[in-house]
């Protein structure tokens, strides 16, 4: 009787990948505090991630503060609890909604592009022309778009997280009567560091696993220029699941060291 | 191989390329089967193949860009396979390298492109504070000097390749190895591409290995010649030599 198991080709390939990406991961932490250090290039590129993902992510922030506000709105005045409003719609952006649509958002518009350009520049053999000219490649390219989209994915997030609630606060201000100061007021009492440390900390995380996948993607992409638009769709797909990964586990952990 | 190393450094001081016994395989498919090669100083020595017969690789091979299965390759008396990173760079200094479809970094200026070898290998430039001046004399080598603040994507196919020879010429190296030079260009282009490698050459002194399977391009640059076919150096000489083989695998590359 045949007793060995077959892995299925998808899932043998799925593990292969995660294997890959962890060595990808291992070489990102023995390059990143080896000199010489690309300041110049990381300033760049901590410019391009921030500066062109700002527009979508204050567009989509202040999107979900409208919206979260006006769909809850409902349900609250039923119970009488619109009071409650602030508390609620602060939490839930501070804790959970701004930092996972920030970086989903942040995955499609940064994780796409550096699969995109990497993939590009290794068919077009600009990643070699790199090596060859004494340049570290992985130094230059891959170390510098991990760290700056890990600095710049938080920093991201204060900002959608401050432009939903103030999204919130108008509709409030509108429908409610309700006005700017005490809006503000009744968040900021609501939320506590065990709300602000973990979500930042989580936002950190999220930006690293964009830069990370994103630079996996295109570094290794192959197949010619039909490989370009693989690398860039699969660094999209890739880094959103990670996401949500990540998400459960810093939600996990949170609730050990937070009380959630 | 530290033996092999010194008798060619004692035997043959002219030689600054030596590839023996070279082999490389993906997965089934042996691209490299043994191959050998040397380049002598000042030489201009063309490797021709059909397509996918390994030329690429073997060029790859001998900057490390790819690790061969086995074999020695030796430049400028360092065995490049044992070779660490930092000794590595510091000899890619001396060779340029023009790929062959330019490979100019999209999202820099010309300038910044020229600029960019120069990062690394700044000791070999000696106390260069501004750089624009070695920019300029690279680029009107070419006969590009106005092109010094355009994008890449704003130069013609033809311009690009001069622009990337500017770019392999700035840190004047010993040795070019131009990968298909002249593929997907004009003819007259070609031609143009061709008449810069002879200047650059007398004007820079260096050794070039060319690998192209553009016969015009062999027949005016080369100085000598290798046919690589099934992975082996098949037939040596030069050009004329070549042309007047009767065996059918020579033969099949001078078919008009």
């Amino acid at each position: 009787m045949d007793t060995t198991i077959t892995i299925p080709k998808g899932v043998r390939n799925f593990f292969i990948e995660v294997g890959e990406m962890s060595f990808f991961a291992g070489r990102f932490f023995k390059e990143a505090v080896k000199p010489p250090f690309e300041f110049k290039e990381l300033l760049r590129q901590c410019y391009q991630m921030g500066n062109r993902s700002l527009v979508l992510v204050l567009v989509t922030g202040f999107i979900i503060g409208l919206v979260l506000t006006l769909q809850s709105r409902p349900t609250l005045v039923e119970f009488g609890a619109e009071s409650w409003m602030p508390d609620m719609v602060g939490i839930s952006i501070v804790r959970e909604l701004g930092p996972v649509i920030t970086a989903l958002v942040c995955a499609g518009r940064i994780a796409s592009g550096i699969g995109a350009e990497l993939g590009s520049m290794r068919v077009t053999e600009q990643i070699d022309a790199m090596e060859v000219s004494g340049t570290n490649p992985f130094k230059y390219l891959v170390v510098t778009r991990i760290l700056a989209a890990t600095q710049m994915l938080p920093l991201l997030v204060i900002v959608g997280d401050a432009v939903a609630l103030y999204g919130s606060a108008m509709v409030e201000n509108f429908k409610g009567n309700v006005s700017f100061q005490l809006y503000f007021y009744r968040v900021f009492d609501a939320l506590s560091f065990g709300d602000l440390i973990p979500a930042t900390i989580k936002s950190f995380f999220f930006g690293f696993a964009i830069g990370l996948v994103g630079c996996f993607k295109g570094y290794n992409s192959k197949k010619g220029t039909a490989g370009v638009g693989l690398a860039a769709n699969s660094a999209v797909v890739f880094t959103s699941m990670l996401l949500f990964v990540i998400d459960f586990i810093a939600v996990f952990i949170s609730d050990i060291f937070f009380d959630l | 191989m530290h033996d092999i190393k010194e008798e060619v450094m004692t035997k043959d001081q002219e030689v600054v390329i030596d590839i023996r016994d070279l082999y490389k395989s993906f997965g089934e498919n042996r691209v490299l089967n043994g191959f050998n090669m040397k380049l002598n100083k000042g030489e201009n020595l063309v490797v021709m193949g059909k397509s996918g017969s390994g030329k690429s690789v073997m060029i790859k091979c001998l900057v490390g860009l790819m690790q061969p299965d086995s074999g020695y390759i030796s430049v400028m008396g360092n065995e490049i396979r044992i070779l660490d990173r930092d000794s590595l760079d510091t000899l890619r200094a001396d060779i340029g390298f023009l790929f062959q479809g330019s490979a100019l970094y999209d999202s820099m200026t010309v300038r910044e492109n020229l600029e960019f070898p120069m990062r690394r290998h700044k000791e070999k430039l000696g106390q260069v504070t501004d750089t624009l001046p070695l920019v300029m004399e690279a680029l009107e080598n070419v006969g590009l000097a106005h092109t010094v603040d355009l994008m890449p994507e704003e130069l013609s196919g033809g311009m690009k390749r001069r622009i990337a020879l500017a770019r392999t010429l700035i840190l004047k190296p010993k040795i070019i190895l131009y990968d298909e030079p002249t593929s997907g260009l004009d003819p007259i282009t070609a031609k143009e591409i061709i008449e810069l490698m002879r200047s650059v050459q007398l004007k820079y002194q260096t050794s070039a290995l060319i690998i192209t399977h553009d016969v015009d391009c062999a027949r005016v640059i080369s100085e000598r010649m290798i046919l690589l076919v099934d992975g082996i150096n098949y037939a040596e000489g030069t050009y004329d030599e070549l042309v007047k083989m009767t065996d059918p695998k020579v033969e099949a590359f001078f078919k008009k």
